[in-house]
């Protein structure tokens, strides 16, 4: 059976969204609740209860004859209106699309990306429709007679193993660590990060690991204390990739058009956490300086990870 | 020779008594305005009837220009010596030997950029670098190569004091290019104009991060699309000027352009501007080019005297002229209202956000092409005996005239794609130059292989010639050349700067909106 999904957005050409220059998928719906989440509206799914149809500045939503809230992206001018008076996080602006309506999307940016990145919300909640959409993906050519590339912006809740037809598809996974100690995460995001953890080690240990992302947020949790955890428990995964890149385990599967994966070691990303988009009950704090985040990329440079990127 | 009013004359004494004592102008530039001026006295070329009207007038109504080449050119605009041979050969005019190591390479380059003159006094092409030096690079360690290579280039840049100086690197990877690369990311200076020639399967991915690295450093190199320059000019092509394609060995007598939005003005509707007013300018333009073709050749001299030509560095039969073009947006958004199709102020219709203005644009460039093949010159037999077309970058005094075909700057589409994809349908008229250029948020610092997709995928589409700055960078790309925002502010404040560019670029800082357009 076909599955749909609801899309908040599709950016065609992003430069933040895993490597080169990918279509990125937004995916409305999310399990867990980040006090800094930075797009907030996709976290729910519209329940139609029709606050925002009146104040459209530019009657673009109306309410359809089974009481459904119905968005026209022609008339939108996208001033947020709808966004900001939604009661419950959600947003009017999302479309039902199959993961065929999805690729025809995506194809108008072929031969300029290498790949899609899906996003959210947590797109994981979706596992079957991303498992048609990658599988379409890997059929299609991006330019050079190699198939896109598929990854998944996740935030590790949802366990990956227990979806290994995705996997099949999925050459790799940018996930979030967004606290080391569970208690930690469970004040961040309402929820703990055992299987958050677990999947970081599946995941580097079946060539699926992109990236980690830490989001910095010292007015949350101690950072430089998760940082440190997080960079042990993940070093002996991390060093055994790189006698993998040594040993030339890499180089074939690089070469080879239909091997799925990433074949190099993990690289782990800084995020300093920012109040745009944030909302205000959550919004007031002062963003982490440079120092810090400098910081916190050299404890982990100390440890040997030779991939740090900060933003 | 025809007489001049007395009146002109005294103008023109007038004009010279002020480029004396200017302030901002080095001596230099005072010389070369001098001359220009002396030239602009002379009436020797056998102008064809009509032209007056639509070259001597200004810059809203003002159909053709020639882009202040002269009333009577001294020499071909545009020259693209055969260097790899003067290595060979050495020079005898010069009293050179052909150089044995890396520091006669690189003295002997620099000797001859003072001979090579063009339309600015400097020369316009600079060599296909990395070709040139890489034989050189073991006769000194690399810590010495580094050194020379770097010391060359600060040299061009302070002596060679004209932005539209050209270097070429690539397609091959090779030690010199990646050098080259390395040097000008830390330099970030305006001179030499670089472009890589990239193919796909030729150029590396590794040699292209070095290439973007220093692009999104110092606005250079940009992206040539080498396969297709090879097809329409073979492999001996340069990039010159701008983003020029031109024979090797050659070059072009001259560049004329159409100011299509003020063609557009003239014209009842489209078909009007289809059937007469655009063939009447087009044919009055060709007969004024072939009439400067003729001079050049026949009576300037340049041919039998230059050291360049006797030397076999340059020859007549590899010359070509440019029929160039500006303002194809302007046209097309007025030849629209016109027709009532769309409304002044609506976007949605305009040049570059809809299919009927693609369309229409296109249409427009198969006559200027059509016409272009039926036109014949005798000195062109390098490209078929035709003239190449041209999407000129502009000039600074140009208001409301939008480069080549390109989507005006402030009107850019919301997203990239529907940009690329309007600008694959136009690349391919101008074998001898079009180029759009991308302003790149600093976040792609950390993903330069965003920019590698993007020329990967343009150059698939056809697409010719992609220039990328970052946004905060002090060099960046005006139209084809590159100044710095630094030298902008001195020249602004009333201060004389090193290089003549700095004031085209201030020009069109404030008449084209080059500061403005859309960060990608």
């Amino acid at each position: 059976m076909t599955q749909t999904a609801l899309v908040n957005k599709i950016i065609p050409f992003s430069s933040v969204d895993g490597p080169g220059n990918r279509t990125a998928i937004f995916l409305q719906g999310c399990n867990i609740n980040c006090r800094y989440c930075h797009n907030p509206e996709t976290r729910a799914v519209c329940i139609s209860c029709g606050t925002c149809v009146a104040q459209c500045p530019a009657g673009a939503l109306s309410l359809t004859a089974d009481g459904r809230v119905s968005w026209d992206p022609a008339k939108c001018v996208q001033c947020d209106t709808c966004i900001h008076v939604c009661p419950h996080n959600a947003s009017p602006r999302v479309i039902r699309m199959t993961p065929e309506e999805v690729m025809k999307k995506v194809e108008r940016q072929i031969p300029f990306i290498r790949g899609i990145s899906v996003s959210g919300g947590e797109c994981m909640l979706h596992p079957d429709f991303l498992t048609e959409l990658f599988t379409i993906a890997k059929k299609t050519d991006a330019g050079a007679g190699l198939p896109l590339t598929t990854l998944i912006d996740s935030n590790g809740t949802i366990d990956f193993r227990q979806n290994p037809a995705l996997m099949q598809v999925s050459d790799g996974v940018m996930l979030d660590i967004k606290a080391f100690d569970s208690e930690d995460h469970r004040r961040i995001t309402d929820a703990p990060n055992e299987t958050v953890l677990e999947n970081a080690r599946w995941l580097a240990e079946h060539e699926r690991l992109y990236e980690i992302r830490c989001v910095i947020a010292p007015h949350l949790y101690d950072v430089r204390k998760s940082v440190q955890g997080a960079g042990e428990f993940l070093l002996p995964l991390y060093l055994k990739q790189l006698e993998k890149e040594a040993a030339g385990d890499y180089r074939q599967k690089k070469k080879d058009p239909k091997a799925v994966g990433i074949f190099r070691p993990f690289r782990f990303k800084l995020i300093a956490c920012r109040p745009m988009g944030v909302r205000p009950a959550y919004s007031g704090f002062a963003q982490p300086g440079s120092a810090l985040m400098q910081e916190l990329s050299d404890l982990l440079k100390a440890m040997g990870y030779r991939d740090i990127v900060v933003i | 020779m025809r007489e001049i009013t007395m009146e002109r004359v005294n103008q023109t004494r007038d004009e010279i008594l002020d480029i004396i004592k200017s302030p901002v102008l080095t001596h230099e530039q005072k010389v070369t305005n001098l001359a220009n001026k002396a030239d602009s006295l002379l009436e020797v070329l056998d102008l064809p009837e009509g032209l007056d009207e639509l070259l001597n007038a200004p810059i809203e109504t003002q159909c053709i220009c020639d882009l202040s080449e002269g009333h009577a050119p001294v020499r071909p605009r545009y020259i693209a010596p055969d260097y790899e041979k003067f290595f060979q050969q050495g020079s005898k005019f010069l009293q050179l030997d052909p150089p044995k190591d890396l520091f006669e390479a690189l003295n002997a380059l620099l000797i001859i950029y003072k001979h090579v003159p063009s339309v600015t006094n400097y020369p316009v092409y600079l060599g296909q670098l990395d070709e040139l030096l890489e034989p050189f690079m073991d006769t000194v360690d690399e810590d010495t190569a580094r050194k020379l290579i770097r010391l060359f280039l600060i040299q061009v840049d302070r002596t060679v004091l004209d932005s539209f100086s050209h270097a070429d690197i690539g397609p091959k990877p090779s030690r010199a290019g990646r050098m080259i690369c390395e040097i000008e990311a830390e330099l970030e200076d305006a001179v030499p104009n670089l472009s890589l020639k990239y193919e796909e399967g030729v150029t590396d991915d590794e040699f292209m991060m070095t290439a973007i690295h220093c692009a999104l450093h110092s606005a250079k190199p940009s992206f040539a699309n080498h396969k297709m320059f090879c097809r329409e000019l073979t492999e001996r092509y340069v990039i010159a000027s701008c983003y020029n394609g031109l024979p090797l060995g050659g070059g072009s007598y001259t560049l004329c352009r159409l100011i299509l939005g003020n063609i557009a003005k003239r014209a009842q509707n489209i078909e009007d501007f289809k059937k007469n007013q655009l063939p009447y300018v087009m044919d009055i333009m060709a007969r004024y080019m072939d009439a400067r073709i003729r001079f050049e050749v026949e009576e300037s001299g340049f041919f039998e005297n230059s050291f360049l030509v006797r030397e076999g560095l340059i020859s007549r039969d590899r010359f070509t002229a440019m029929f160039g073009l500006v303002g194809l947006a302007e046209a097309v958004n007025i030849l629209l209202e016109k027709e009532g199709r769309i409304q002044p102020g609506d976007e949605k219709g305009r040049f570059g956000h809809s299919e009927e203005a693609t369309q229409l644009g296109v249409e427009i460039m198969d006559i200027i092409n059509d016409f272009n093949q039926a036109h014949t010159n005798p000195y062109c037999e390098i490209t078929g005996g035709h003239f190449l077309l041209h999407a000129q970058v502009g000039i600074a005094s140009d208001i409301d005239v939008t480069p080549g075909t390109r989507i005006p700057i402030g009107e850019e589409p919301e997203e990239l794609i529907d940009q690329l994809l309007v600008l694959s349908k136009f690349h391919h008229y101008f074998p001898s130059g079009t180029g759009d250029i991308f302003p790149i948020d600093v976040t792609v610092h950390r993903n330069p292989e965003y920019v590698l997709d993007i020329i990967k995928g343009a150059f698939r589409k056809d697409l010719r010639y992609l220039s990328f700055y970052s946004s905060d960078s002090d060099v960046i790309r005006v139209t084809g050349y590159l100044v710095k925002r630094s030298e902008m502010e001195k020249l602004d404040a009333g201060t004389a700067v090193l290089q003549d560019t700095t004031a085209l670029g201030l020009g069109a800082s404030k008449n084209g909106h080059i500061l403005e357009r859309k960060i990608r």
